[in-house]
């Protein structure tokens, strides 16, 4: 069960700088733990995250097991016009979520 | 601990770079400890990514508690100075550690339409260390700020290892 | 551990120094009414900001979890939780801050998790979840999220026998260290144990998103925690031992605010 928290204002002025935060549902294992009986627990974690703006990149990140469980990302853009801003997050053995989000620019 | 399995960059690849850098003659070879790294690592994967330039200090404020509650978990946020225009911004912000057992914790491409070069999240700290925030402007300037976090356990651990 | 008796000029001093202090705060078995906090004042202001917003809470993610589980049907009735309790922002509201509650049919106290396998078992025909898996970790959230800013009720006179069982548990000298409950949560909260203030251990936030965890727990993982920690045999998930000790903790946290799903260092 895959689930992402978006926090992104639905309308803003054009212009305007807007604050986006993510949360998402990953253990991010980091490949330094071993079970209790010695074997060690492999890595597996999302090492990167792209936020395009109707098409266009405006963020990326790449990851590290150094990240949390559960990553959390706060960023800004420009609002600079009505459209879809969509949330991709890539990781380990062929993970993949993408969520979208739309604003509306006046 | 053996990074034979790890599909990331362990300790040993990103030393194995680095040691390529060295015939360029400004980076140190150092025997490695797989489970924790020194403040020397460190600066080989700082080398690695950002290369040979001058990290000057400023215009970066790298924020995170002084001490910690739980390593597990510790609130992050890096902000850079910048007007943040097509000729003007910061195209990348890089954050390494000094003790976890890799060196990287994220790195981070922004651009002109970041419209400000501010990003908050929550990373894992394995003990006390030194985090590093190294900002890449567009003009090829790199600029820093580091922090020194104390990092405490948990008192009643679930598991008794 | 034997004590020596006192001797009386000990015992005509210890009198009047009690009438000295009393009217000054003092650590004694039981925390004043007045005394009582969260566990929340005492974190960071970093973690407390990771509990207050909803987007940034990561406890969150299990209450979304749970919304999708509330609406799926299951087990030889198909009926989902939603067929007879419709919404559950409406119907679950203040239901988590009166749980464990007496079950009259089953004729003693069941907590939160306890309840939904009831339903699961014998109203939707279903198994039970395993406690601490993710559905019921998820629906556990949910409920709990809707008693949140609420207080927490513990009045039912018929839960009196459970709260003694749960009193008794909490004072009681345990494990290869000796120590009970009381000894820390009651007697030095608020003191430093590796660098981390002592709570007073109020169960105002379960289901929370512990740190140490980097997941959502119940309360009785906690539990569990604490008596690995402390060198004790632990219960079984759902035990009685379990279910008394939660009941006395809600009644001791009686009238505190409820907080689910909280954050925990």
């Amino acid at each position: 069960m895959a689930r992402a928290l978006i926090n992104i204002p639905a309308k803003a002025r054009r212009g305007e700088i807007i604050t986006i935060k993510t949360l998402i549902s990953h253990a991010m294992e980091t490949g330094y733990r071993y079970t209790t009986t010695g074997t060690r627990i492999p890595r597996d974690i999302i090492h990167s995250f792209v936020v395009t703006y109707n098409g266009e990149e405006i963020f990326s990140a790449e990851l590290f097991p150094a990240i949390s469980a559960n990553p959390f990302l706060t960023f800004h853009t420009i609002a600079t016009e009505s459209g879809k801003i969509e949330f991709t997050w890539t990781g380990d053995n062929g993970y993949s979520v993408t969520e979208q989000a739309m604003i509306k620019v006046e | 601990m053996n990074g034979h399995n790890n599909p990331g960059a362990t300790r040993r690849e990103v030393l194995k770079a680095a040691a390529t850098m060295a015939a360029a003659g400004s980076v140190a070879i150092l025997t490695i400890s797989p489970s924790q790294a020194t403040p020397a690592e460190m600066k080989a994967a700082l080398r690695q990514v950002i290369g040979e330039a001058k990290i000057k200090r400023g215009k970066v404020k790298l924020d995170v508690p002084p001490l910690v509650e739980n390593g597990n978990t510790v609130a992050l946020s890096v902000a850079v100075e910048s007007p943040m225009t097509p000729s003007d911004h910061v195209k990348a912000i890089h954050i390494f550690n000094e003790k976890n057992p890799q060196p990287n914790i994220i790195s981070i491409r922004l651009g002109p339409r970041a419209g400000r070069a501010s990003v908050a999240t929550r990373i894992r700290l394995a003990d006390t260390q030194q985090i590093v925030a190294i900002a890449e402007m567009s003009d090829g300037s790199f600029w820093s700020d580091t922090a020194d976090v104390i990092v405490t356990i948990a008192a009643c651990l679930e598991d008794l290892q | 551990m034997k004590k020596t008796p006192l001797s009386f000029s000990k015992l005509g001093f210890l009198t009047a120094a009690m009438v000295i202090f009393t009217a000054v705060p003092i650590h004694t078995t039981e925390i004043l009414l007045s005394e009582r906090r969260s566990t929340y004042e005492q974190m960071s202001r970093e973690t407390r900001a990771m509990q207050d917003e909803d987007s940034a809470n990561p406890g969150m993610l299990w209450v979304l979890d749970g919304e999708a589980l509330w609406r799926t049907k299951a087990g030889e009735t198909n009926r989902a939780c939603a067929n007879c309790h419709g919404d559950a922002q409406k119907s679950m509201k203040g239901v988590a801050a009166r749980y464990p509650a007496y079950d009259d049919k089953h004729k003693r106290a069941v907590d939160l998790e306890g309840r939904i396998n009831l339903c699961r078992s014998e109203q939707q025909k279903a198994p039970p979840f395993v406690y601490e898996s993710r559905e019921l970790l998820a629906l556990t959230a949910l409920i709990a999220r809707q008693s949140r800013g609420m207080p927490i009720e513990s009045k039912d006179e018929r839960l009196q026998s459970f709260i003694e069982s749960g009193h008794e548990l909490f004072n009681r000298r345990q494990g290869q260290l000796n120590l009970s409950c009381v000894q820390c949560h009651n007697d030095n909260w608020g003191k430093k144990l590796a660098g981390i203030a002592l709570p007073q251990a109020h169960p105002t936030g379960y289901p929370l998103y512990r740190l140490e965890w980097q997941a959502l727990g119940s309360l009785q993982r906690r539990l569990r925690n604490c008596m690995i920690g402390m060198r004790m045999e632990t219960y079984d998930y759902g035990s009685p031992e379990y279910i008394a000790l939660e009941t006395y903790l809600m009644w001791r946290a009686r009238g505190m605010m409820m907080e689910s799903p909280a954050v925990r260092p």
